[in-house]
């Protein structure tokens, strides 16, 4: 799988490999059957738009797992992500390419954990960052 | 002129009230759903040989499985008289990992309520605090999230 990422490798203002991912209304049936989400503005589009939405929206968690997917890609199997946080800010339609972005904005040792933190967040066709958030990673350190 | 407050008295003393603790078997189905949904093709996650020579000894959950919503626990039942509801976000701290076969208990509770003024009018936001906890007794995961009703 990805090479392992050490904390030596990492140094603040780097940006995190970006994953683009493409949620189709397919993969959003996917999500609610694999999450228990059936809030019908996910898949039912009158329901939605009834709402006063434009349309069928990507479920919110369904980006926080995909911002997982983009650190868990990136730290390698021996690292760990601590710390999540995550505020859902727009509205990410499917069907377009949303592109899940970060940058480290800080790297330190602490209780013996070598600890790198970053923004992190995902982005609509338009440059939106519809989900910003933060991460904390756990990784190894090759001065071990 | 202002819009009336929609937050009373009643509302306030639901917080710290908790929902029952529920029960939730990880299974290798659910595992393989949930990545399957998110098209995360990392081994760590599906494939079981690969898993078995990492430090985990074989497969774990993506921490993103407790972002899923029949992973919240029971939240309290609360009535807000406002008809639109919205998820907002959260933070997660993850302390061990999930693993096929581990049975979770969720405790969830109502953090805080606080209403706030949003471009659409009123709006009372609801946080939860979550605590996930394994058959071993270890804490797994906690977090607070927030919703809110507009």
């Amino acid at each position: 799988m990805a090479k392992q990422l050490y904390y030596e490798d990492v140094e603040v203002g780097i940006d995190i490999p970006t994953l683009v991912k493409h949620p189709t209304t397919q993969q959003l049936v996917k999500w609610a059957g694999a999450s228990g989400d059936y809030y019908q503005i996910h898949y039912d589009k009158d329901f939605a738009i009834a709402t006063g939405l434009d349309g069928i929206i990507v479920h919110g968690r369904l980006k926080i797992a995909f911002l997982v997917q983009m650190l868990t890609d990136w730290i390698g199997d021996e690292g760990k992500v601590k710390k999540l946080a995550c505020q859902h800010r727009g509205m990410d339609l499917p069907a377009v390419d949303m592109k899940c972005k970060g940058k480290v904005t800080n790297k330190h040792v602490k209780d013996g954990e070598h600890c790198v933190e970053c923004e992190i967040w995902t982005e609509n066709p338009e440059g939106r960052k519809t989900a910003p958030g933060t991460a904390t990673l756990v990784l190894p350190s090759r001065g071990k | 002129m202002s819009e009336a407050s929609v937050m009373t008295d009643e509302l306030r003393k639901q917080i710290g009230v908790a929902g029952e603790p529920l029960v939730v078997e990880m299974e290798k189905g659910m595992l393989r759903k949930f990545v399957d949904a998110i098209g995360d093709p990392n081994p760590l996650w599906s494939d079981e040989e690969y898993a078995k020579k990492t430090k985990y000894g074989g497969l774990t959950f993506p921490p993103g499985i407790l972002a899923a919503i029949m992973m919240v626990g029971n939240r309290p039942p609360i009535e807000i008289p406002l008809p639109r509801g919205l998820d907002g976000g959260g933070e997660w701290e993850f302390f061990e990992p999930i693993r096929p076969g581990d049975t979770l208990t969720i405790e969830c509770k109502i953090g805080d309520l606080v209403e706030r003024q949003i471009s659409m009018g009123k709006a009372i936001f609801i946080y939860h605090d979550t605590v996930w906890k394994n058959q071993k007794g270890q804490v797994v995961a906690t977090s607070r999230t927030y919703g809110l009703k507009y």
